[in-house]
């Protein structure tokens, strides 16, 4: 059970490797591929792209105000300088950013922001089932197959659209004869019946794309754009991005995160190849975080953030923002960036334009306890 | 017989291998009150956190030094070896604590009360994916949390948010009142310091009230204030900060001096007073009993937590002050407990119940920390103060199943002979669906049949 590998991994995770992600997938017949990155933690939006042009930015955020240097992408904003990848794709006119967003959520606690945020309830713990399960039955020949590539599915894939489920894994392999008398053992056992006859399925096709086993930033990019090209390949696909909860020590360990995130993105634009065209990214997180620094270098909870969406058929070089302000009185409850953009309304009028689904349908779909209006032009025609 | 299944695994940690089923499961599980051990041998001689504040100290100091006197010469970090790493002695007594928790709950006389330090150790959870934990998670559970789990949930409450594991994992530590000594010296030399409101935060949506339960966002920044000055001493270059050594210390040059507001009640304390008279209160309030009788029945009483249970635990927390005791009496008293759906096993519960099961008294440090991490639960790396998740669908994935059985029959090369028909019948007295019975008794072989055993159905569950 033990091997010099896993023991590498495991001082590999203990010595702070910020970014170990997660992935889970879904396949369908169409040539059009969504990769969901959730950024868990509540990414602070106003340090990514940075409202380095509105008056209070400075005095709000202090020290944490000075980004060390950055991309500035118009007389407002300016990005991060850990995102150089995806100041890239802004140039070259394939990312968008949607500023002062949120989900419907407005309370302040991480878990139930992100169960919002991956449901597309209107409240905490609405419903089951998450977006990216109801999407696959929008999408053309709906018996797509849906994969989890984590042990387990995070909310937004969990639904009616069957989701199996695969990490890369040092275990050693278990022996066929055994293997094959489990699968008996569990044929009438509804629950262990179905998890095993996903697990074994799985398996053979994932054999062969998990030889650097999938860690890292880069790796991970690189995995997730293996298993979407090919046949087989997955068309839905999840990223799970941990570590985004900047209380403290924020300037460095956001850098970090960043330059993860920038790392993974530009790994999965290489190994789509051709397939970028026929790709859209979306990033989001549970909510922003609050618009002055607080007493430890960090940012506490706040409301409005930031995300943003890239690839080939994105209608990019642009920041979307109804720009609130930070002074005082335009913070909402006098401490947070003010949402003005739904969320639902970014990601229902995306998924709707990439997909070619009805924007309405797609929303009342996604979003059935309630939706915005879908926000239309952000995929090109 | 399957209510002493139910005790054995439900409740316990599973059955042991050479073990009597218990004649009697309601008296077996009161009984561990009195034979359970608060701080055995293995365990006091780990070392203490007031020894772990002062190796992280030294290994954040040594890491600066290294990269000061890299920076001067104009070069990278040199390539250290792994032994000289500064965090690695803070690593080595995570492996050790980590092992001792293994192998307590693999050899104890008490499985039920072992299993209520992992589920408190849960709800106030800190997770080593920041380095300051690291070395201290262990000490943590250890000695907030174990002393206190047949005591008052006031002082466990207390307990745990005064160890410098939680002060540290969730910022309190740095927390400075503006209003404060400190924070007046700074302010007038232009250095910003003051609140960090997550632990104020997370105690009251995670540790006591419960999320949404009616506090607000003044009610976080109120209690905020009110703990500045939980700090930890023996860390801060400041001497002001220094405090008397390394441990809990609560800072007065920090605090913000003033009265508080919490949940409309008016705290005029000063000093420490004020933070515990706000705990104290907290612990005592009718959403925290809720709270926590919802996360127990939900441990003990299926993943929809039957509203009986909920009601009978919420009346025996308030009837009884937060008397833990009473509270775990009321739950073995309670018909749901022995009646609802099984629970999915998580990583945790089946990698010991399949171990106790073949006899394993003791596991290498190092399996231990592998096997934990293949499996997707890291002992105390949940990832976030919410801790683990306590549902099924976090645990019951397709590739966590195929783990598990890969895993089972790791365990059951190494077990020796043993008649896995027999001890079927031991583990799951009265409750061996037959199934399992005819794969068992058609198993290739002994250890395939062993195998079987730990990757059956009935092993999943609890």
């Amino acid at each position: 059970m033990i091997d010099r590998r896993s023991l590498l991994t495991r001082s590999a995770l203990l010595s702070g490797a910020l970014f170990a992600p997660r992935l889970a997938w879904a396949a369908a017949p169409t040539e059009r591929r969504l990769v969901f990155v959730i950024q868990r933690g509540a990414a602070d939006g106003l340090a990514t792209l940075a409202p380095t042009g509105d008056p209070a930015y400075a005095s709000l955020r202090g020290e944490l105000a000075d980004l060390g240097g950055g991309t500035k992408l118009d007389g407002l904003f300016t990005l991060h300088p850990a995102l150089t990848q995806l100041a890239a794709r802004y140039q070259a006119g394939d990312a968008l950013f949607v500023h002062a967003t949120a989900s419907p959520y407005r309370d302040r606690s991480h878990f139930d922001g992100q169960n919002v945020l991956e449901t597309g309830g209107k409240l905490p713990y609405d419903r089951d089932d998450g977006w990216m399960n109801r999407l696959i039955g929008l999408l053309p020949g709906s018996d797509a197959k849906a994969l989890a590539l984590s042990p387990a599915i995070p909310t937004a894939l969990r639904g009616p659209a069957t989701v199996s489920s695969y990490a890369p894994t040092n275990l050693p392999d278990a022996s066929a004869e055994f293997l094959q008398r489990v699968g008996r053992l569990y044929a009438e056992d509804p629950q262990l019946h179905g998890l095993w006859s996903e697990a074994v399925q799985t398996r053979a096709m994932a054999i062969t794309v998990a030889e650097d086993n999938g860690r890292g930033a880069a790796a991970a990019g690189k995995l997730a754009a293996s298993l979407m090209t090919g046949p087989e390949g997955a068309r839905l696909v999840m990223v799970e991005s941990n570590g985004w909860d900047t209380h403290a020590g924020q300037r460095g360990r956001l850098a970090n995160q960043l330059g993860g995130l920038d790392a993974m993105l530009g790994a999965l634009r290489d190994g789509l190849g051709a397939a970028w065209a026929n790709t859209l990214v979306i990033v989001a997180t549970e909510f922003g975080r609050t618009a002055a620094a607080n007493g430890t270098g960090g940012t506490d909870h706040g409301t409005g953030g930031l995300a943003f969406m890239l690839g080939g058929r994105v209608k990019g070089g642009r920041v979307l923002a109804d720009w609130p302000g930070l002074s005082p009185s335009a913070l909402y409850e006098g401490r947070d960036l003010k949402p003005t953009t739904p969320l639902d309304a970014v990601l229902s009028g995306a998924l709707a334009g990439h997909f070619g689904l009805d924007p309405a349908l797609t929303a009342r779909t996604l979003f059935p306890s309630g939706a915005s209006k879908p926000l239309e032009g952000l995929i090109r025609a | 017989m399957r209510d002493s299944s139910i005790a054995l695994n439900r409740f316990g940690l599973g059955g042991r291998k050479g073990e009597a089923p218990p004649a009697d499961p309601k008296r077996w599980l009161l009984d561990q009150f009195g034979r359970f051990e608060p701080r055995p041998a293995a365990v006091t001689a780990l070392p203490g956190s007031s020894t772990l504040v002062t190796m992280f100290r030294d290994a954040r100091d040594n890491q600066r030094d290294a990269k000061r006197e890299a920076d001067a010469a104009g070069g990278q970090m040199p390539d250290i070896a792994p032994e000289l790493r500064p965090y690695r002695a803070l690593r080595d007594a995570y492996g050790q604590a980590a092992a001792v928790r293994t192998n307590l709950a693999l050899t104890t006389p008490a499985p039920f009360v072992e299993r209520l330090i992992h589920f408190w150790a849960n709800h106030f959870a800190v997770s080593i994916d920041k380095l300051v934990t690291l070395g201290l998670a262990g000490a943590f559970e250890f000695e907030a949390i174990r002393p206190n789990v047949l005591g008052k949930f006031s002082d466990l409450l207390l307990a745990v948010e005064r160890h410098p594991a939680m002060l540290l994992y969730l910022d309190q530590a740095q927390s400075v009142g503006p209003d404060s000594m400190l924070g007046q010296i700074a302010a007038r030399r232009g250095n910003k310091r003051g609140l960090n409101e997550n632990l104020a935060r997370e105690i009251l949506e995670l540790h006591t009230l419960g999320v949404r339960s009616g506090y607000g966002q003044e009610d976080v920044t109120e209690l905020a204030r009110a703990l500045t000055g939980w700090s930890v001493g023996g860390l801060a270059q400041q001497p002001l900060l220094r405090g008397p050594g390394p441990g809990y210390w609560f800072a007065a040059p920090i605090h913000q001096p003033g009265d508080r507001t919490v949940l409309g009640k008016r705290y005029g304390q000063s000093g420490e007073a004020q933070g515990e008279a706000i705990l104290r209160d907290l612990a005592a309030h009718p959403a925290t009993a809720r709270h926590i009788a919802t996360k127990l029945a939900r441990h003990f009483g299926g993943d929809e937590p039957p509203a009986a249970l909920v009601t009978r635990l919420e009346q025996a927390f308030l009837k009884s002050g937060g008397d833990l005791p009473t509270v775990y009496r009321a739950l073995i008293e309670a018909p749901e407990a022995w009646s609802g759906p099984a629970k999915f096993r998580t990583p945790w519960d089946w990698t010991l119940a399949a171990l106790r099961a073949v006899g394993t008294q003791q596991l290498p440090a190092l399996m231990n920390a592998s096997t934990f991490n293949q499996l997707g639960q890291p002992i105390w790396r949940p990832g976030s103060p919410a801790g683990w998740d306590d549902t099924a669908p976090s645990w019951a994935g397709p590739d966590a199943l195929y783990r598990r059985v890969e895993v089972a029959e790791r365990i059951a090369a190494r077990a020796g002979p043993l008649d896995a028909r027999t001890l079927a019948e031991q583990l799951f007295p009265g409750a061996l669906s037959e199934p399992s019975r005819k794969a068992l008794a058609g198993a290739e072989s002994p250890t395939q049949a062993l195998a079987l055993l730990l990757a059956s159905p009935e092993m999943m569950r609890r």
